[in-house]
């Protein structure tokens, strides 16, 4: 018997038992539609959480007091400016190094008050992040060194205090001192639920004073190229560590934390494709089931090919035939459905779905397994009965 | 016993001493005891025998749906212990057509596919399929029906439906087992009349299994079979006359 009469036998059979045949795809639906969408939304959020770190800039390694990891706790700070300087002969390139102080403040303008995040910087900060301005200028090394109380703006908070009205030139009162505005950040989103269109930057000196702290939160520096990030890296931690003995030092740098980042969300998104995949084994049973129940209800039937000459390897083929499309339509339903599904959520809510060809081929290619794993079984079976015994059969 | 003499064509069916026992738990029932039978070609031979006489078993063995338990069987000249399952499937499907007392058609399926089936599992393409199909339900009468499905169709036509499958792969032999059994008078004549032609006609040789002694009167040899042997081997009219048309020449 060839392969093509075989496929219409059993699209045959299908038809006939049409309730029953969707009710056992449903299964298989089910379970691809799950390994689908909650693929795309387990890469969409590890696509999501990288496109963040890169948008930070590129080669950039930070340097914080402590120890990075799971479960460590957050060190108090002892960096302080000359640190800075410190590590600026470090490198070599004093404008590849920029810093940080951070606080949360008031923000006022006449009756309009947001709660921003303060960050006290310097000149060198667009050297090494990934910050374009929309109006007005950076801060300038003058500004720095003369604590001079201006400020730029991240697009959120300029919006909510000023409106339609250009803010550039107008005063601000932060922490309860005034500043005149310089400038606006393009909108850059937020990085580890840090929202950089809430932050206020103003120079790390003024900072310093309006804290009250002459410390620092972290030192940023800017390689040359990704060639350079390692060694550049160790350099620096191996100098701060040199200079206070008793104190722990960490660079981190985008690669390792994409690496990190990447490895967690993999997992993830794995586990979920696993437990998806649990449904879709479960389908495969219940396929298994209803076949076995197909074999015994068509015994008569079964007999009678036998009688006309149909081979066991025929009949078995039939069978078989019949589960796999029973698995593989469903599973291509269920891949529509999904795929259909994802781009919703994508649309209609703000989970990142990101659809991949290797889950469908994957979904896919499992279906037309499962199908033939739990398809064999019954098909077997089919396939031996006695044709005397499968004719007497009613 | 029987030795085949070159040049004369193999008997359709020759059993020598086949016996079939069966094991109902643990207990041996022997459904044939050691039956000797030569069916040739061409011939018009009914079995006959009350139910439980073995007739059903001999049918099973001579259709090669089954395997006798000892003894020798040749079909056409081939010694079917020599055949494992899928060579014993390809001679049922080339030597011999069955037709059942239920018919045993696919319900579902429209008349014409039912008769290509077995054409199906020869390997035989799609359009000759269609093609011999359609001139075997033409040769039992039922040119008009080849679209209808069997559960629109009365039992006579569902019935010639079934002898027109048995027909279409050109077998040696048809077994028919009790192909009147489910059919009222005037339908079970016109199929007994329609196995008649087609023996006479296509010279197909007809076994025909039954309890009803006017239907294998029918018959020109009546095998009457009884408590696993064979009681009687009767050739009630060695000429072509009587209820028969006759062949002619």
């Amino acid at each position: 018997m060839r392969t093509a009469e075989a496929l219409r036998m059993a699209l045959e059979a299908l038809r006939v038992n049409r309730l029953r045949s969707t009710l056992t795809m449903l299964g298989v639906i089910i379970g691809v539609l799950a390994v689908v969408i909650l693929v795309a939304i387990g890469t969409g959020a590890k696509n999501a959480v990288e496109k963040e770190i890169a948008g930070l800039g590129s080669n950039i390694i930070l340097v914080v007091p402590g120890q990075v990891g799971l479960g460590a706790a957050p060190t108090q700070s002892r960096l302080d400016l000359t640190d800075v300087a410190f590590v600026r002969r470090v490198v070599g390139d004093p404008s590849k190094v920029t810093v940080a102080v951070n606080s949360g403040e008031p923000v006022r303008v006449g009756r309009n008050e947001v709660f921003a995040t303060l960050t006290g910087t310097d000149e060198n900060m667009p050297n090494i992040f990934d910050r374009p301005l929309r109006r007005g200028r950076y801060m300038s090394a003058t500004d720095v060194d003369t604590r001079r109380r201006v400020t730029v703006l991240g697009s959120e908070v300029a919006a909510k205090l000023f409106g339609d009205v250009d803010p550039i030139g107008r005063q601000v009162t932060i922490a309860g001192v005034r500043f005149r505005v310089i400038g606006i950040y393009e909108t850059v989103g937020s990085t580890f639920g840090v929202a950089r269109d809430q932050e206020v930057h103003v120079p790390v000196t003024t900072a310093q004073r309006l804290i009250g702290l002459p410390r620092i939160n972290g030192i940023a520096v800017g390689a040359s190229g990704p060639d350079e990030i390692e060694s550049l890296q160790s350099r620096v931690v191996a100098a701060l560590d040199a200079r206070y003995p008793d104190e722990k030092f960490s660079a981190v740098t985008q690669t390792q934390l994409l690496g990190t980042i990447g490895t967690v969300l993999s997992m993830l998104t794995g586990v979920l494709a696993a437990i998806a995949g649990i449904s879709l084994l479960v389908g495969g049973v219940g396929v298994s089931n209803i076949m076995l129940v197909s074999v015994r209800e068509r015994t008569k039937e079964i007999g009678l090919r036998k009688a006309l000459g149909a081979r066991q390897r025929d009949v078995l083929w039939q069978f078989l035939i019949e589960a796999v499309l029973l698995t593989t339509i469903g599973g291509l339903i269920g891949i529509l459905l999904g795929v259909g599904g994802a781009l919703l959520i994508q649309a209609l809510s703000p989970v990142p779905a990101a659809i991949t060809w290797w889950s469908i081929a994957l979904a896919f290619g499992v279906s037309v397994g499962v199908g033939v794993f739990f398809g064999v079984a019954p098909a077997r079976r089919a396939g031996r009965l006695d044709p005397v015994v499968a004719l007497r059969s009613e | 016993m029987t030795t085949q003499s070159p040049g004369t064509p193999p008997a359709a069916f020759e059993a020598i001493g086949l016996t079939r026992s069966y094991d109902l738990e643990g207990v041996s029932v022997d459904a044939l005891r050691g039956v000797d039978l030569r069916i040739e070609q061409g011939e018009f031979v009914a079995i006959l025998g009350p139910s439980g006489s073995g007739k059903s078993t001999l049918m099973h063995l001579l259709g090669c749906l089954d395997r006798p338990t000892s003894g020798v069987l040749r079909v056409g000249g081939v010694d079917v212990s020599t055949l494992d399952d899928t060579r014993l499937a390809e001679l049922r499907n080339q030597t011999i057509g069955f037709v059942f007392q239920s018919f045993h058609l696919l319900a579902r399926t429209p008349a014409l596919d039912n008769v290509a089936l077995p054409l199906v599992y020869r390997g035989v393409g799609r359009s000759e399929r269609r093609a011999r199909a359609e001139a075997a339900l033409k040769a039992v009468g039922l040119g008009h029906r080849m679209g209808h499905r069997p559960s629109q169709m009365s039992g006579g036509e569902q019935q010639r439906v079934a002898i027109a499958r048995a027909l279409v792969g050109d077998p040696q032999v048809v077994l028919a087992d009790e192909p009147t059994g489910n059919l009222d008078t005037r339908n079970g004549e016109e199929v007994m009349n329609l196995l008649e032609r087609l023996n006479a006609d296509s010279g197909v040789a007809v076994v025909l299994v039954t309890h009803e002694p006017d239907v294998a009167a029918r018959a020109r040899r009546q095998v009457h079979v009884r408590d696993g042997l064979i009681e009687l081997d009767s050739r009630s009219r060695t000429a072509p006359a009587g209820t028969t048309e006759g062949e002619v020449g």
